[in-house]
């Protein structure tokens, strides 16, 4: 924590309104204090659709111990719920569902992507399997393995506690909703091609009939 | 196991030259039937008493990768009562129409069977109460993705598979069939009226660009 260059909030020289906002001690403290808060009881939403979710319940159980990162309550609504934890693979048909969950959720809200599947669509580079789930919502932290490891896990959650405790409500775009109309995509067209290009995709591939 | 089931025999006593083809394969008899007399023959082995052939294990197709082999559909039949096994086909024509005669009035559990069919392979189920994809949500416009003709991956680019996929919306419980029929029986609410107007299933526009769809 710097030492701020004026003592006081909003009173700093006059000039330190909401479009230039500078770090004080206060903000600081407190941004410290919200981000260890948040990032020690994170409510996981699990939304396990494969394998990845028994590695998942493996995490949760007793031998890791995801309680240790005040995680043990799995908020099974949306609506009460920090973090989205999409563990599996994500079909076609799915895709909405995910998204309106997501967008079901109330900020502050998080997205882990847990596994090969979730995270590029995997082995399944098929008519039916979305090619990650960054084609759907956004991903703070991807997770590699098939499926990963409980140990793989919890080092994505100790990374996701590090992108939290680096946020500042002095971002005051950070926590900005942004719902997209049914059946919009998050990013151009162009882009998920390009995501989905990884193992060869429709675009390139040899087409029949 | 490598003599046929004697349902063939009966089959063919019954039936005369509507029984095709009958070979054993794996132990398992299977015998090709006309797609005309379909139900007839599979009502009268349901119903014969020396075959009682009463559960109807699974529907399917196939296609085989020669592509002027014509389509088989599958029916595996199993009888409680006499622990024996008969797989009938009929084999259906690429250059004729893809359609049959549903069995969901002989065996009730043919519903869903006929629908995966159906959404798998194009095959049309005459006479089917819920003739509509299964598996694939009932706006999919690439096909039917079992289909030799197929590509892998899809249709569509990957971009557009996500578009449209996007569109379904996922609290629809109502088939549009369901909504029609009430919607003509004038029993249908004020909210229903309105979800069946927009699209309950979810209505994919058209595309803002042409994409490479081939």
């Amino acid at each position: 924590m710097g030492v701020a260059p004026t003592g006081d909030v909003g009173s700093g020289g006059g000039q330190s309104n909401l479009s230039q906002p500078s770090p004080n001690w206060i903000v600081t403290s407190l941004d410290w204090l919200v981000n260890w808060s948040r990032a020690n009881s994170l409510w996981p939403m699990p939304f396990g659709t494969a394998c990845c979710a028994i590695e998942f319940m493996a995490t949760a159980a007793a031998r890791y111990d995801l309680s240790r990162f005040g995680m043990e309550r799995m908020g099974y609504s949306p609506r009460q719920a920090d973090m989205l934890l999409c563990a599996g693979r994500v079909p076609f048909k799915l895709a909405p569902v995910l998204r309106r969950i997501y967008d079901q959720m109330p900020q502050p809200k998080w997205v882990i992507s847990m596994g090969a599947c979730a995270s590029t669509g995997g082995i399944f580079d098929t008519y039916a399997m979305t090619q990650g789930i960054d084609t759907v919502i956004p991903v703070d932290v991807y997770v590699p393995g098939c499926p990963p490891r409980p140990e793989g896990l919890l080092y994505a959650i100790m990374l996701l506690h590090k992108k939290i405790r680096g946020e500042t409500m002095l971002d005051s775009e950070i926590r900005d909703e942004h719902p997209l109309a049914p059946g919009a995509l998050r990013m151009p067209l162009a882009d998920v091609d390009e995501l989905s290009k990884g193992f060869g995709s429709s675009v390139h591939q040899e087409r029949s009939g | 196991m490598t003599e046929l089931n004697s349902s063939v025999d009966a089959l063919r006593n019954e039936f005369g030259d509507k029984i095709g083809e009958a070979y054993v394969s794996c132990g398992d008899t299977v015998v090709f039937i006309d797609s005309e007399d379909a139900l007839d023959i599979f009502r009268w082995l349901r119903d014969a008493p020396d075959q009682s052939y009463d559960y109807l294990i699974d529907v399917t197709a196939v296609e085989h990768r020669d592509l002027s082999r014509p389509l088989e559909v599958v029916y595996f039949l199993w009888s409680l009562e006499r622990k024996v096994q008969l797989c009938v086909k009929i084999a259906l024509p690429k250059t004729g129409e893809l359609a049959v005669d549903s069995v969901v009035s002989i065996w009730r559990g043919a519903d869903w069977l006929e629908r995966e069919t159906y959404d798998m392979f194009g095959i049309e189920f005459r006479g089917h109460p819920d003739h509509r994809r299964i598996l694939m949500w009932e706006t999919y416009a690439e096909g039917y993705p079992l289909r030799k003709d197929f590509p892998l991956r899809g249709r569509f680019s990957r971009s557009e598979q996500v578009r449209q996929a996007l569109h379904a919306n996922p609290e629809a419980h109502y088939s549009l069939e369901v909504l029609e029929i009430a919607d003509a029986l004038g029993d249908l609410p004020e909210d229903m009226k309105e979800r069946l107007a927009r699209g309950e299933r979810g209505v994919v526009p058209k595309a803002e660009e042409t994409d490479d769809n081939g």
